[in-house]
């Protein structure tokens, strides 16, 4: 049954299995979506969407596959349903746009076009990432223009067709590609996490279930049995570009911050910062007061390789910065230059990546060139849930 | 489908989390809630157990709760201890299994509502270790030999915060519903349930205070349905005139719960 839907779906990165599509299949059997589109909108995505994050995806394909049937009434009809039972391809023929079109009054026609152009036009801004502030939109027919045009999709009635549900794309904000909050940083660190347990440890840890089985066993005299303990062995090193062009990141940067801090699993957190580069200097204090700068050297003598290392920065900066020594930055002066710093710690440090909340520069020139260079010497991930996930992923393997 | 969920008296769903509710009753499957919190997510196991006149099991997950604790818990100890001093029944291990919430709820003559309240607190693996008992409804007790086999599937419903990533061999299991935070519509409408009487003055003050700060840039912990239940709640005890309300923000402590949210929303009042 309309199989292709289930492959569209899977194209556009939904993870539906053949068990929920069978389930899907079996409530439509029992009339569950209620003979209507919308009935049945809700159902696919309470059966094969499984977070909020997909939402957004479901809703996009949704549209794609069913586009046509916009200006079906609600009611789904015997012949909708036969429809659904044929593979789109062969559907092409007899319900071609042009009957569509003539079928449609001609304002309508534009509206309609209208509306399509638009969702378009907006899964086309939001795929170009633009600008992080940018997302923290409302619904994104609520807050342009459009709607005195006649689309009211800002939800009014209660009762919503399955196109402009799907249409009002509203859960696009959840969609993991975006760009994140402290919440969703934090919960992304969870990943960051491995287990003694599974390390070769010793045997510690009291252990109260074994010793009674144990001794049950053993006739009712005592033996006392010890267990592994489950901890976090992770150690971060979190090292932080502040000031500068960083000030533009500084929200996003403040909530990666805090939800390393709160992350409490870790065995142990560092942080230091820098300004736009490492040097000879390094500093505890974002402010990078001369007073709490520490030789770079230090850390690399002193904080051990099994710290897995994140740097945050948007490695933009002038050329000369990265590349040529006796750069003077924040009291730090040295002949090193600091790609070369930067080198050290990748030497060390078997487990870096490199953050950075920005975007390639599309209008090259320096920071283009810096941002070049570093993301080829380290494994470089934007800011977003997914990219982050990555990250934090590569940092628990080893290369 | 003969149950149909419709809402009830004291709890106000959406149409979709009808639906959601109704597919995932005639499809015997498990319902995984999400939502912000404070959106009602375990009150509407109980406003469904109200509705549909079913008996509710709540079973609370903490951190350290394993998944066999819902099952069974064989207290070993208790019997080491009643042979010592030579108890009746020692040899009857059936004595010392107790069922847990989910064995509760498979030998329930009649069927149930379960709750598996806030999934994402325990451990990671906790989730598939219940794989096979929430989809055949029956588990083995190897120490009495017995199957425990649900007389009545339970409709279960569970909860998470989404604290942590469910397993994707699970969440294929179920049926998944997203609670949207409420808007102003639908806020109204659940304080309405919750209070005889609310001047409509303060009501649309409350409301307009409310969205307010939960549209403030910069709140750490937004408020939620819980807090503005709250909140009317004191304002009605101090008798607050409704002019007031959204100018001076009295009792914000009830609201926000954290200093810096007080402090900023105060920066942004005058």
């Amino acid at each position: 049954m309309f199989t292709s839907f289930f492959y569209l779906l899977r194209a556009r990165g939904l993870k539906v299995s053949l068990n929920e599509w069978m389930s899907l299949m079996e409530a439509l059997d029992k009339g569950l979506h209620q003979s209507s589109f919308t009935g049945f909108y809700y159902l696919c995505r309470a059966i094969l969407v499984k977070s909020e994050a997909d939402f957004d995806k479901f809703d996009g394909a949704f549209l794609e596959y069913f586009k046509d049937m916009e200006r079906a009434s609600d009611e789904l009809p015997k012949e909708l349903l036969d429809w659904l039972n044929k593979p789109r391809e062969e559907l092409d023929g007899s319900f071609s746009e042009e009957d569509l079109l003539r079928n449609m009054g001609l304002p309508e026609d534009v509206i309609q076009q209208m509306f399509l152009e638009r969702l378009k036009e907006q899964q086309e801004q939001h795929n170009g990432g633009s600008k992080w502030i940018g997302t923290r939109g409302a619904s994104p027919f609520g807050n342009n223009g459009q709607i005195d045009k006649g689309i009211r999709v800002g939800g009014e009635s209660k009762k919503k067709s399955a196109f402009q549900v799907a249409g009002e794309r509203k859960f696009r904000d959840f969609r993991e590609d975006n760009v994140l909050d402290t919440r969703q940083f934090q919960m992304a660190f969870r990943r960051l996490r491995q287990f003694s347990a599974r390390a070769d440890e010793a045997r510690t840890e009291f252990d109260i279930d074994g010793t009674i089985r144990e001794t049950c066993d053993n006739a009712g005299s005592l033996k006392v049995v010890y267990d592994k303990p489950r901890r976090n062995t992770v150690k971060v090193l979190l090292l932080m570009d502040s000031g500068g062009s960083m000030d533009y990141y500084s929200r996003m940067c403040s909530a990666l911050f805090q939800a390393v801090r709160n992350s409490n699993h870790f065995k142990d957190l560092q942080v230091f910062y820098f300004h736009n580069c490492i040097y000879s200097k390094i500093f505890k204090d974002p402010r990078m007061r001369p007073a709490s700068a520490i030789p770079t050297e230090w850390i690399l003598q002193n904080i051990s390789s099994e710290y897995k290392v994140i740097i945050v920065g948007d490695a933009q900066m002038d050329p000369y910065e990265l590349m040529e020594g006796s750069w003077y930055s924040y009291g730090a002066r040295d002949k090193t230059p600091g790609i070369e710093w930067l080198r050290r710690f990748k030497e060390k440090y078997p487990h870096i990546v490199w953050l950075n909340p920005s975007e390639r520069p599309y209008w090259g020139g320096w920071w283009a060139k810096t941002y070049d260079i570093l993301a080829k010497e380290f494994d470089m991930y934007r800011l977003t849930l997914d990219d982050l996930n990555n990250a934090l992923k590569k940092l628990m393997v080893s290369r | 489908m003969n149950l149909t969920f419709q809402g009830s008296k004291n709890y106000v769903a959406s149409e979709e989390l009808m639906r959601s509710v109704n597919i995932a009753i005639a499809l015997q499957k498990p319902l995984l809630i999400k939502g912000e919190p404070g959106t009602g997510k375990t009150m509407l196991a109980e406003a469904i157990s109200q509705a549909l006149g079913k008996k509710l099991i709540i079973w609370n997950i903490k951190s350290t709760t394993k998944a066999q604790d819902g099952l069974y818990v064989y207290d070993v100890v208790q019997r080491l201890y009643d042979s010592q001093f030579g108890n009746e029944g020692v040899d009857d291990i059936a004595k010392y299994v107790k069922l847990g919430k989910l064995g509760e709820a498979f030998s329930s003559d009649e069927q149930v509502i379960l709750l598996i309240d806030e999934i994402d607190k325990a451990d990671l693996e906790f989730p598939n270790d219940l794989l096979w008992e929430l989809d055949k409804m029956e588990f083995y007790i190897p120490e009495t030999k017995e199957t425990i086999k649900a007389k009545q599937r339970p409709i279960v419903i569970i909860t998470s915060n989404a604290e942590k990533e469910l397993p994707d061999a699970f969440l294929r299991r179920c049926i998944f519903h997203y609670i949207e935070f409420p808007d102003a519509e639908q806020m109204e409408e659940i304080i309405k349930v919750h209070f005889d009487h609310v001047e409509e003055n303060v009501l649309k003050q409350v409301l307009a205070t409310f969205y307010w700060i939960r549209g403030l840039y910069n709140i750490q912990k937004k408020p939620s349905t819980s807090e503005v239940i709250d909140w009317i709640r004191a304002l009605e005890l101090g008798g607050v005139p409704s002019y007031k309300i959204k100018e001076t923000v009295p009792f914000a402590g009830v609201l926000l719960k954290k200093n810096e949210d007080i402090d900023t929303m105060r920066r942004y009042l005058k």
